[in-house]
């Protein structure tokens, strides 16, 4: 397997209490509850937890974008991503991803990454998504046009990275005379393209078709969605005409790794419970805002909310017991990891070694753990 | 008296209308929320008017042209609707979204209008006086900041939805946010044409309205030019369900004037 150590970089200094008097951790959540002071501490463990992760043996470190929320601190994911070059030698650089849509010129994103493949001789991978619905609050964008933007940014920017310029990228959204990239990416013919997903239909059978055949990573999801997502790529990819490789197929989830079941259990509940519920819990209209998702898509789910009733906080129990969140000792890891691996044949494990309000001695020796008793017992 | 359910075709595309009563022709051009029931207030339209109820393309039931993209698209649409009724002029009606829409057609071309009423129109920006964010309210919210008398909002939100009705909230949704997302519930361009409309124009506000703030009343009443501007007290954005009678006599009062 191939093993990334991703970071949100959530704001851990937050005041629950205050935090919901607002309607979310996002957008509305007043940013005097953020302090300069803590956090620029937080910034500077996160980095050390990244660069670190390159010593322990992982074969990526990797961030990514999120806007006005205390759930993640990286609005521009590259400037992160430009510290850890200076930072590491061997690790590939991941930023998963950019979310497309949300910017008015793409071909800004086409640069940066393409200047940072440049400064780290080709150790960069590139993300490309949506953004979550929140940021189309965040940003002013009109969800109704977050498909189409995505696919026309997505054109442009690979263009952009391969095809001689200068040319001329006539699109809906986006329209330029002049498409002529300096720098060129270093990787040939560009960086890799990864796409995490909640495991929307109309993603998968884009990112599995035959001229892309992108990675994807299924997120935040229990064992049996990112088994059943991962089989529709699968099925997606044989519909196509050829067989997904395992380095086509990846999962994300937080992971806790201490001696016992009961310890790694009782450390990691703050820090899961605080991830879902604080953290990442936004109300309905603001997570799918209109067009987010197509119609029929939101139909489906309407109707799924409506039969589950009112939402109520998630317990640590339920998300272990669903295996949204694998925790536990290195033989409970283990044994879960290399079951769900398996059973997908996915290649690609990204791991969230600190999530929610998880403390930096607790991240470290979590990392440690893993690197040592689970990593290597999965490797091949 | 209710009114009668029809499709109508303009060009290729085939909208849910409904219409009633007799007199000349009045189109009314509705709101975010679409059409779901021919209202006490166009009845009393109908005594004086023939009212046209056309769900706008997108919405509803009615198609949804790809070609559809913004609100200027739903004016010209509208043009070609509007030529339906041959040189007979109409009196336009149009609440919020169709309010916008109603004055998109009109900077557009007069020559076919014989009245323009606004009712809690979208359209125009006044910096400093932002619109209620909508797109973020809650469904309770979204009931509840329509009305000032929170008896109606309680009424609606006893209602059971069937899943026809809420895919069709959905729909609507979706058509409104297309429509008015970015840049939020106005054109900028608008503002610097309402000079042109040269038909008598009323503009009708609830006192009470927190999704457009009645404070833009006046401010259309500068821009266009000789039209009369109606607040209504203890009256929320749809003064057409929750004043239908003032409503329906200004707009009666408005059509006297241009006899």
């Amino acid at each position: 397997m191939q093993f990334t150590f991703f970071h949100l970089m959530p704001y851990r200094p937050l005041d629950m209490v205050e935090r919901h008097k607002h309607r979310a951790g996002w957008v509305v959540l007043p940013n005097t509850l953020y302090d300069p002071v803590k956090g620029a501490e937080e910034y500077q463990s996160y980095i050390d937890q990244l660069v670190y992760a390159e010593k322990l043996g992982f074969d990526v470190i990797a961030v990514n974008e999120h806007h006005q929320t205390a759930y993640g601190l990286m609005p521009a994911p590259n400037l992160i991503a430009a510290n850890l070059i200076a930072r590491t030698t061997k690790a590939k650089i991941a930023i998963i991803g950019r979310a497309l849509p949300l910017v008015n010129n793409p071909m800004n994103i086409a640069e940066e990454f393409a200047m940072l493949d440049n400064l780290s001789k080709g150790r960069i991978i590139t993300g490309f998504v949506r953004g979550i619905g929140n940021e189309y609050h965040a940003t002013g964008i009109n969800p109704f046009y977050s498909h189409e933007r995505y696919h026309e940014a997505h054109d442009l920017i690979v263009q952009a990275w391969t095809k001689p310029g200068p040319f001329s990228f006539e699109g809906e959204h986006y329209n330029f005379r002049y498409v002529n990239l300096w720098p060129r990416p270093y990787q040939s013919p560009h960086p890799p393209i990864w796409i995490p997903s909640m495991g929307s239909s109309e993603t998968v059978k884009w990112a599995a078709a035959p001229e892309r055949k992108y990675p994807f990573l299924v997120t935040f999801s229990s064992r049996e969605l990112v088994a059943r997502y991962l089989n529709v790529y699968r099925d997606q990819a044989k519909a196509y005409g050829y067989e997904a490789s395992p380095d086509q197929l990846g999962w994300a989830s937080p992971v806790y790794v201490a001696d016992t079941d009961e310890r790694a259990r009782k450390e990691a509940k703050e820090g899961v419970e605080t991830l879902f519920n604080d953290f990442l819990a936004v109300p309905f209209q603001m997570l799918l805002p209109p067009g987010y998702m197509s119609l029929e898509s939101m139909k489906n789910t309407m109707r799924m909310r409506k039969a589950l009733g009112a939402r109520k906080r998630l317990t640590f129990e339920e998300l272990a017991e669903s295996g949204t969140v694998v925790v536990g000792s290195p033989k409970t890891v283990r044994d879960q990891l290399s079951r769900l691996r398996d059973e997908t044949r996915a290649h690609k494990l990204i791991t969230m070694l600190q999530f929610g309000t998880l403390p930096d001695d607790l991240t470290r020796r979590n990392m440690e753990m893993f690197a040592s008793e689970v990593m290597p017992h999965l490797k091949n | 008296m209710p009114g009668t359910e029809t499709k109508h075709t303009v060009r290729d595309v085939n909208v849910r209308m409904m219409r009633g009563g007799s007199g000349p022709p009045l189109l009314f051009l509705h709101g975010a929320n679409g059409l779901p029931v021919w209202l006490p207030f166009f009845d009393l339209l109908s005594k004086h008017f023939e009212v046209f109820v056309p769900e706008h393309p997108g919405f509803g039931t009615s198609d949804n042209p790809r070609w559809l993209r913004n609100i200027g698209d739903l004016a010209m649409y509208y043009l070609d609707f509007i030529d339906g009724f041959g040189s007979q002029p109409i009196h336009l009606v149009g609440q919020s979204l169709g309010g916008w829409a109603a004055a998109e057609v009109a900077v557009r071309n007069c020559s076919r209008l014989k009245s323009l009423t606004l009712l809690g129109p979208a359209g125009i920006r006044i910096k400093g006086l932002p619109s209620g964010d909508n797109f973020i309210w809650d469904q309770e919210e979204s009931i509840r900041n329509l009305y000032h008398n929170q008896a109606i909002a309680d009424q609606v939100l006893g209602m059971p939805i069937s899943d026809e009705q809420a895919d069709i909230m959905l729909t609507n949704r979706f058509a409104t946010a297309k429509l008015g997302w970015e840049p939020r519930w106005y054109n900028p361009s608008l503002e610097r044409w309402l000079h042109r409309i040269s038909v008598p124009t009323l503009i009708v506000w609830g006192k009470d309205d927190k999704l457009f703030p009645s404070a833009y009343a006046a401010r259309w009443g500068e821009l266009i030019p000789g039209s009369r501007v109606e607040i209504i007290p203890e009256c929320g954005h749809v003064p057409a369900v929750e004043k239908p009678d003032i409503t329906a006599k200004e707009i009666v009062r408005l059509y006297a004037g241009t006899r």
